[in-house]
Formats: C-alpha cells, structure tokens, sequence
C-alpha cells in the first residue's frame, strides 16, 4: 500500500515477510545494505547481553529491544550526522549505531565510573553529545517539546539539521506529545516524530491507549502529514524516514512517522508479560521477526550466506564481551560526585553537607582517597 | 491476626474499601491485569471487574483531572500514580483543582478522593524513580498528607484516607513494600489522620521520622542505647495536617531533637518541624535541633546507598544532641 500526502508517496512495506520485495525498492549499495544487517544483529546481540547480565545481578534494569530493531535502525540510518535523535527507553540500538561507543554503552548499562552521566540515571538511560543523541529523564514525552525547541533553534540559526523525535505508543497519551506536535507545526520547524508503536505500554495494549486504531491520523488533527510503516521491514523505515527527513530539511515543515513493530519481551526486566498478554499473540511476531526477514532478503540477492546470522553472532558477541570484562573493572564511583553538576560549581551549602557526610563515611572507613571534605 | 507486608497490608485496605462502599474504585496505569508494577492492586481487577479497577491511558494529568470529576460527582476515585516521580504532570490539577475547589466553591463542592503512589528511594531507580516529594504536597493548603510505615498503619491509614470527605495524598514508601511485616486486623478499622505514633518510648533523644526512615531510625536507636542513650521515636505518619500537640510534647519530653527524612535538606519537611519547637518549645531546648536529610541534590542512583540516611547518620546526630 502507498499512502500519499502532497508530492509524498511513502511505501508501508518494501519487503514480505520472507524478505522478498514488494515494491519498488530504492536504490541502496549493496555494502550499505550489508552493513544495515550487521548494525542490527549488534542491537539484537546487545540486548541479549544485557538481559544475561542482569539476570546475573551485575545490572539492575534493562528494557529490552528485541523485536525492535528494524525500527530504530531503519529510522535512524536516514539521519545525518548532524542531525539529532531525541530518543526514549528503546532506541539504545539507533544510538550504537550513530557513534554512540559500545564501552560508554554498557558503562551506563553498569551505572559505574567510566559511565559519562557518572552513574546518576539508572540504567538503560543512554546519552551521546558527539553523536546528538541527549540526555533523556525517564518522565515518558518530555523529550518531545525539547526535540521541538530545539529544531526551532536550528531553524533561527540557520543550522542544517533536522531533529528525530522518538516515542513510544504509550507516550502519545502525554502532554508533551500533544504540545510538541501541535507548536512543531504552528512554527514549522525541521523535525520528524518517530512514534514506535510496539503495541504496548508497559500492560496497556494500544486498543486501551487511544480510541483511534491509527496512530498516525493523530498528525492530521495538528497539521502535519502522519504515515505508517511496517516497523519490522527496515527497507520501509529507512525509505520512509529518508523521505521525511529530507522533506523537513528543505523546510516544508514537519511530519509523523509510525513504525509498528512489537515488543518481544516484557517492558523491562522487572516485568512479567505473561501476566497481560498472549502467548499467541508473541508468537504471530516471532514469525515477522525483522532480523530474519532482512537476512533473507540479502541472501536472496546474493549478498549473505545461510549461516550469516550465526557467523556474524560469534564475532559480535566476543566484541561486546571484552567490553563488558573491561566495564566489571571499573574503580569505584568518586563520592564528591554526589554533589557535583547540581549546578556549575559546587555551592558553598552542599560543601557542607558532604563535609559531614564524609566525616562520617571516614569514620567507617568508606572513604577512598581523592573522597575528602571540600575546601570551604 | 494475620501478618503481611506493608503491600499486602494496602492491598487488604483496598478491597475492604471496595467490598464496603460500590462507589469506591481504582484506578491508573498498569493497576488492573498486572495489578500494578508493585503488584499492590493485584487480584483486584479479578474480584471487582473492569468497571471498578482499570487501567488508563498514560496521562497523570488526566487521571488526577478525570478521578477529580468522578469525585465531584458521587464516585470515591483511588488514583494511582505510578511513581510519586510521576506525579508532576498532575500538579497543576492537585494543587490548583484538588486542593482548592472546596476553598473556592464555598464548600459547594469537594474532591473526596486518594492519591495513591510509591515514594522514595532504596530501589536503585535513579533520579526519576526515587524521589520524596512531600515538601511540595504539605505546602499546600487543602490537601492532606499521609505517610505509612507499618502493614497495621497502611490499612487503616488507607481505609481512613478513603472515607476522608477531602482529598488525601497517600505516599507509599516502596523500600518498605515487601521489607517490613506485621500483624493487621481483619476487616474493616481506620487510623485517625490526625496524630502521630509513638514508635519507641525513650527520654534521651526525640527522633521524629516518616515512611521508610523509621526502620532506619529504630535500627540507630538500637545502637544509641548500647551507648546508653534512650531515644524516642515519633513516626509522624499525617504529615499535613500534622498532630502539632503530639510534636511539641514529643520535643519537650526530651528537650533534644534529631529530624529524619530522605528528601532534600532545604525547605523540607524537617524545617517546618523545627521551626515549630522553636516558635513554641525553645525554652525546652538542651542542644540545637539537628537535621538528617538527603543531600540538596536531585537523587542519585549508583551512590543512593550514600544519600540516604542510614543509621550512622542518624546515629551521629542522635549522639550530638545528646551530647550538646
Ligand atoms: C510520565 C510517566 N508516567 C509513567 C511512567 C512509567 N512508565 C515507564 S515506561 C511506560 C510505558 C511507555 O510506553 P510506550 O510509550 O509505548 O513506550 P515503550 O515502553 O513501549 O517503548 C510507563 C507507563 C513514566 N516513565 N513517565
Ligand atoms: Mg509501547
């Protein structure tokens, strides 16, 4: 099906589910189509890492991807360098792949010293300045005006950026979705909302979330164009955001994108799904898995061999090994960081209060060195 | 009696609520068929149906906003938030709806309805899931407080907050869902809203404390007394409207004050409590009041264990005002 909107023509599936074509596939390197897989088999290979780690206790929260990856990587592959990519819980992958390092990646996953938000947010709560990738609070749709703000800011400056906006399905229900939408098209600024509907937030599936059984047309109420596209066919995600993006950045003004797709497991490790949902239902997804489909369709072309999830698997899998060895031996956490980045310099009142707190902490020998009180 | 745990103990306090009175129902998101992220509001979809336990779209602002209608109009809705962290999308219909519609309306109209939500740290959660807002809450006139500590309170607490013809903010601290155990009467009985507990008789050092920093308080004292110091423990449990009588009396039985909360020091809940037993029990003083608080720093995740007062922190200051 090809749904269009002005001059737009956006195909909603490129690829059936045994990755063979369906319409008229765009024309990409084979190179590029390689690495496309590769970038999503080390989302896929990740995510199980992290759920291995803290099922062993050494991570306490992870809110996994699985199923998810044609979504964030097709989406993401279609911005540039310079563009930003304002995310939620589940785009850890489309950050990876932006230039986020893996080391920095599971740092934060361990919440330890090397982790660049020096262990303040708890984990899963990606960051990457040099990639665009910000800081986001786990308040579900905040970070929707401030992907708005932002392209704002890029329009007045004139900067060539366009900024990806990403949520959930759940987070269309938030406030900040409403006012982000609606600002972003009143002052038409280069943005592209990615909602990735995963058919759930958390236990509330989308039939209890909205009314609507199409996401999308909540654009149209606010004045932007909305489109949907199968979330687990990569080549349609990217196709999609490309034109999008490309359309934002020549300043006709923002637009929404769904992607559906579905969450594999529970919303994170500390939840049940069974509880919720049926097995039935999980199992009619496995069978669309994303990552098995593009690897048919490259096998298709010539361009994988069978074995080439498996052969790739091993080599990703020692890659994120050493890193996770290298991550289980970081020192321990600097205590004055407690009170440091509350503001530019540490104030003369939380001086006090780590002065005392630390004397205490010396007293029982918590303390190491570098730990002691604050000149005040 | 039966023991349970805290979160046992406010899931019992539900369904007597919801068996007692049809017009009392739950609801917010992930409550119904998961029972709640906790699981407080397990089993409770199943007994009372979707009617009266569900689920709703993820919007705090819209389920405080919507359970104050139904209040208005002959329900007695139980909003939960899913973490107290979540609840400032709503604060705008809490503060400015909730907390003022009987001021303004005369009296005409009221809100009776229960906030529900988990508070505090201890979870390893980070900044978003850990926080202890009640500062913002007892600022804020027509609104009341309430902070459990023990399976017993949270019942009757909860029960109580329910009947309670205004709007009650019912703070649970999650740190104690599954770690404290008590005994808790069968069917339906009510805590009084307006006094406090006396944890622990003592005539050396009053502490007073709220939520999970009670066990932390009780645990310092214990170590207080091996230096033969005998502290008092006041569990607050109301903080707004707070039994002001029993505070003063606590203050002056000792003449020694220690403060005990996790949220941040300034312009938190213990400087109303000092500022109290200065403006009417300064004369009674022997030491300065000491106050042992989170640090004035939005909250940590992998150094929680350091911002939130333990017993040593307690212990320190216990031993300073005693010693003074
Ligand atoms: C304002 C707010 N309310 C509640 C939550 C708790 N919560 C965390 S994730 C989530 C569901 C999110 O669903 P969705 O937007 O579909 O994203 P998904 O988890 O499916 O990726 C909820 C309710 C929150 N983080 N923020
Ligand atoms: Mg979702």
């Amino acid at each position: 099906m090809t749904v269009a909107v002005e001059d737009l023509a956006l195909e909603t599936r490129l690829l059936d589910e045994d990755g063979e074509p369906v319409g008229t596939l765009p024309e990409l390197a084979d190179a590029w189509l390689r690495e496309l897989l590769v970038h999503m088999l080390r989302v896929r290979c990740v995510d199980q890492r992290m759920l291995k780690l803290q099922r062993a206790g050494r991570i306490g929260f992870v809110g996994s991807m699985l199923g998810q990856e044609a979504s964030m990587v097709g989406t993401a592959a279609a911005l540039g360098e310079r563009d930003w990519l304002w995310s939620g819980l589940r785009e850890g992958g489309a950050a990876l792949m932006r230039g986020l390092p893996l080391s920095e990646y599971v740092a934060q996953m361990y919440c330890n010293s090397n982790d660049t938000a020096k262990g303040r947010q708890m984990c899963n709560h990606l960051q990457h300045k040099g990639s665009h990738y910000p800081s986001w609070s786990s308040v579900i749709g905040t970070q929707i005006p401030h992907g708005v703000g932002a392209a704002y800011a890029a329009k007045v400056r004139g900067l060539d950026e366009v900024h990806g906006i990403y949520f959930g399905d759940g987070a269309t229900s938030s406030n900040g979705f409403h006012s982000g939408l609606n600002f972003a098209a009143v002052w038409k600024v280069p943005a592209v909302f990615v909602c990735v509907d995963n058919g759930w937030a958390i236990s509330v599936p989308s039939s209890e979330q909205t009314a609507t059984t199409d996401y999308a047309s909540k654009a149209e109420a606010y004045g932007l164009p909305g489109f949907r596209v199968d979330g687990n066919d990569v080549l349609a995600c990217h196709a999609a955001m490309s034109t999008l993006v490309e359309r934002a950045r020549a300043g006709k003004g923002p637009a929404l994108l769904v992607v559906e797709t579905y969450r594999m497991m529970g919303h994170s490790s500390s939840d049940d799904p069974t509880k919720y949902r049926d097995d039935a239902e999980v199992a009619a997804w496995e069978r669309k898995d994303p990552l098995r489909r593009y690897a048919r369709f490259l096998e298709k072309r010539g361009l994988a061999a069978s074995d080439e999830l498996e052969t790739l698997e091993t080599r990703l899998n020692t890659e994120i090994d050493e890193v996770i060895h290298a991550q289980e031996a970081a020192r321990p956490m600097a205590l004055k960081s407690l009170v440091e980045d509350v503001y530019s310099a540490v104030p003369q009142h939380l001086r006090r209060q780590y002065n005392d707190f630390i004397r205490i902490a010396e007293r029982y020998g918590d303390a190491q060195p570098g730990d002691g009180a604050f000149p005040l | 009696m039966p023991t349970l745990t805290l979160l046992q103990a406010i899931n019992d306090g539900l369904k007597t609520s919801m068996r007692e009175d049809d017009s009392v129902l739950l609801f917010g998101e992930d409550v119904g068929k998961k029972g709640g992220v906790f699981l407080v509001s397990e089993g409770i979809q199943a007994e009372f149906g979707k009617e009266r336990c569900f689920d709703s779209p993820l919007s705090e602002d819209g389920i405080i906003g919507t359970a104050i209608g139904m209040a208005m109009n002959g329900l007695r809705p139980i909003a939960e938030i899913q973490f107290q962290d979540f609840i400032f999308p709503a604060f705008d219909q809490i503060v400015s709806e909730a907390a003022k519609l009987r001021y303004r309306s005369g009296g005409q109209y009221t809100a009776p309805m229960v906030i529900r939500t988990p508070y505090g740290g201890g979870i390893r959660g980070g900044l978003y899931h850990s926080q202890s807002g009640e500062a913002y809450f007892c600022h804020t006139p027509g609104l009341k407080v309430v902070v459990p500590s023990t399976p017993h309170d949270a019942k009757g607490l909860l029960i109580a907050s329910i009947q309670d013809p205004d709007p009650v903010l019912f703070l649970e601290p999650k740190a104690l869902y599954r770690a404290v155990k008590g005994e808790v009467p069968e069917g339906s009985y009510t805590v009084d809203l307006t006094s406090l507990r006396v944890v622990r008789e003592g005539e050396g050092v009053t502490v007073f404390c709220y939520g999970a920093m009670v066990p932390v308080c009780e645990a310092a004292a214990k170590e207080a007394e091996k230096n033969g110091i005998d502290c008092h423990i006041v569990d607050l449990r109301t903080l707004y409207p707070l039994d002001e009588e029993g505070v003063i009396e606590a203050a002056k039985r000792t003449g020694r004050v220690v403060v005990v909360h996790e949220a941040p020091r300034f312009c938190g809940y213990g400087g109303e409590i000092s500022a109290m037993i200065a403006e009417s029990a300064i004369e009674y003083m022997e030491a300065p009041i000491r106050r042992v608080t989170g640090f004035d720093t939005p909250f940590p995740n992998t150094l929680e264990h350091h911002y939130l007062p333990d017993k040593r922190r307690v212990l320190d200051a216990v031993e300073f005002v005693h010693n003074y």
